[in-house]
């Protein structure tokens, strides 16, 4: 896509969701939205570490939570502004993906795959285990909602506003990342690894870069998120919603910018339907135990069927 | 007078397990050579590549280019310091266009850095005019403008070739490493890739190449260095090396008797 196709299709995005914002009135509706821009925002991140690094994070989940619990702490213990806090949680996704990835990225095979699952588990036990900072499992509250000036996000069609401005100009961002030579030399490196190494791409540096970005676009929707709900605690954070995300970028397509906003979309709406379908069928308890089913499933029929995720049904001939 | 050396070899030596692949191998390329490395299969050739290009990691000896040595791990340092090579089987970014392909070569050429790609400031896209207008001479000069905007994984194989020779140029390299750039190919391509090569040679930039095809060899390079066995045979020029009696007995005897 041109550079200038790629602005008017972000422009025509953003009056869409301006007018969604305003004028849906169902915050079930609108709590929806929140959700799939907030998922699509951590999964950005994640789709360009499996699609380009061809590696796969197993706990994004933990840099959602930093950024999360970074605002959290900063807003509702320490009364730091909100956004003087969120840059905080970015800086601190992308410091901790740094930090993992560093020794990482010089090895080669699946490392991550067991380092970030071991950082995952990790993370969530600190949170729940450091009561006199993080709260406990009770969690923190009294998180204030993101303001400029008086105008505060604390609507969910202002949050609408927010979440989907700040995920379409990442995928604007994103965009022009892919098309330009940083893009192509991500590229190259998926396509082969001793080819981009003798042209002079420091293929390690570049795999760490990726990852370093993607703790930094998982902690900014941590740091929303926790902004938005202004309370949180430790159990959304664990293995489930790693395998989630993950799940988002394998059903929406790696490597594809607006495959992760199309899995999170995914991800959203069936889990929403697994929940009103559930009660249908008397099965009222384990619901969670059914998502991991389902989504077992929907990764081996992608595997298999579709290993482009749903990106690659736009470029196939109908 | 002869010219300084470009490339100095020295005791170069590679054992993988028990196995001495390199034993010792000491050469110079000079700059504005063609040379080539002949011998038969597992004589350490390919392998020679692979620790000049830093692909691999010597167990003794050293490798001096332009006077100082070249970093002993990864590959990318010695693409920096101005040293492209080509693989004996093909390695391109298949998916990726022809153009891009070469886009990706001229990588070096480039300083645009994350932030400055993702906001596409005036200085980037000026760069980048620059990176297309280099990448489009280079398609020129192997004879592939019109496939610019092909998948390089679609074209037929000896057209691979030239996407990956491409590759090779858009780093404006002072050496490049050929490895068996006429595996392949038909007569006619032979004749083109020949030609091609003393072009590039004569752009300035060193050429040092792995070839079986012996009129081919000998018929372009400036000087020839014999292995067997990983073991320096003979060296000098084509001439003086087609007549030694070892070299016809260990090698060119198999193929010539």
């Amino acid at each position: 896509m041109s550079a200038r196709r790629r602005w008017t299709v972000l422009i025509a995005a953003a009056i869409l969701v301006a007018l969604v914002g305003a004028g849906v009135r169902s915050t079930y509706v609108l709590g929806m939205l929140v959700f799939i821009g907030l998922y699509a925002m951590a999964a950005l991140g994640l789709s360009l570490v499996m699609g380009f690094a061809g590696q796969v994070s197993l706990g994004q989940a933990a840099f959602f939570a930093i950024g999360a619990y970074v605002s959290g702490v900063l807003t509702a213990s320490h009364g730091w502004n909100g956004w003087a806090a969120l840059l905080a949680a970015v800086v601190a996704g992308a410091v901790a993906a740094l930090l993992i990835g560093l020794p990482i990225f010089r090895l080669s095979g699946l490392l991550l795959a067991m380092a970030s699952l071991g950082f995952g588990i990790i993370v969530y036990y600190v949170l729940v285990n450091w009561s006199g900072v993080t709260g406990g499992p009770s969690g923190l509250t009294g998180i204030p909602p993101l303001a400029v000036g008086r105008f505060r996000f604390d609507t969910d069609g202002r949050v609408v506003w927010l979440v989907w401005g700040l995920l379409l100009l990442l995928l604007g961002l994103g965009g022009n990342l892919v098309d330009s030579r940083i893009g192509r030399a991500l590229r190259a490196v998926h396509g082969s690894e001793t080819a981009a190494e003798a042209v002079g791409i420091d293929t390690a540096r570049l795999k760490l870069a990726v990852f370093t970005l993607a703790g930094a676009s998982t902690a900014l929707a941590g740091s929303l998120y926790a902004h938005y709900l202004t309370f949180i605690n430790p159990s959304p954070f664990g293995f489930t919603f790693s395998v989630e995300l993950v799940v988002m970028v394998v059903l929406g397509g790696a490597s594809s910018l607006w495959g992760g906003v199309l899995g999170a979309a995914a991800v959203v709406l069936l889990v929403e339907a697994l929940r009103s379908l559930l009660p249908l069928l008397s099965l009222s308890r384990g619901a969670a135990e059914y998502e991991i089913v389902l989504f077992g499933l929907l990764l081996m029929a992608f595997m298999i069927f579709l290993p482009g995720g749903l990106a690659e049904l736009r470029r196939r001939p109908a | 007078m002869k010219p300084a050396p470009l490339l100095e070899v020295q005791e170069l030596t590679k054992e993988f397990g028990g196995i001495t692949a390199v034993a010792g191998v000491d050469f110079t390329v000079s700059a504005g050579q063609i040379k080539a490395l002949i011998g038969p299969n597992g004589a350490g050739k390919t392998t020679i590549f692979n620790l000049i290009s830093g692909a691999l990691e010597p167990t003794r000896g050293r490798v001096l280019f332009e006077g100082a040595p070249l970093p002993v791990h990864g590959a990318h340092a010695a693409a920096a310091r101005g040293i492209a090579r080509t693989f004996q089987l093909v390695r391109l970014f298949g998916e990726m266009t022809v153009l891009d392909n070469v886009l990706v070569g001229c990588h070096r050429r480039g300083r645009a850095g994350w932030a400055s790609c993702a906001l596409r400031t005036r200085a980037m896209r000026e760069e980048e005019r620059h990176l297309r207008a280099r990448a489009w001479q280079v398609l020129e000069l192997v004879g592939l403008e019109r496939r610019a905007h092909v998948a390089a994984s679609l074209l037929p194989y000896g057209e691979q070739r030239m996407v990956e020779l491409g590759r090779a140029l858009g780093m404006e390299p002072r050496l490049l490493l050929l490895d068996e750039p006429g595996a392949g190919l038909g007569p006619d391509e032979h004749r083109r890739l020949a030609a091609l090569i003393k072009t590039i040679r004569d752009g300035g930039t060193t050429v040092l190449l792995v070839d079986h095809h012996m009129d081919f060899v000998m018929d372009l390079s400036d000087e020839v260095l014999v292995l067997s066995y990983g073991r320096k045979l003979a060296e000098g020029d084509p001439r003086e090396v087609r007549a030694n009696a070892e070299v016809i007995a260990a090698y060119l005897g198999e193929e010539a008797a």
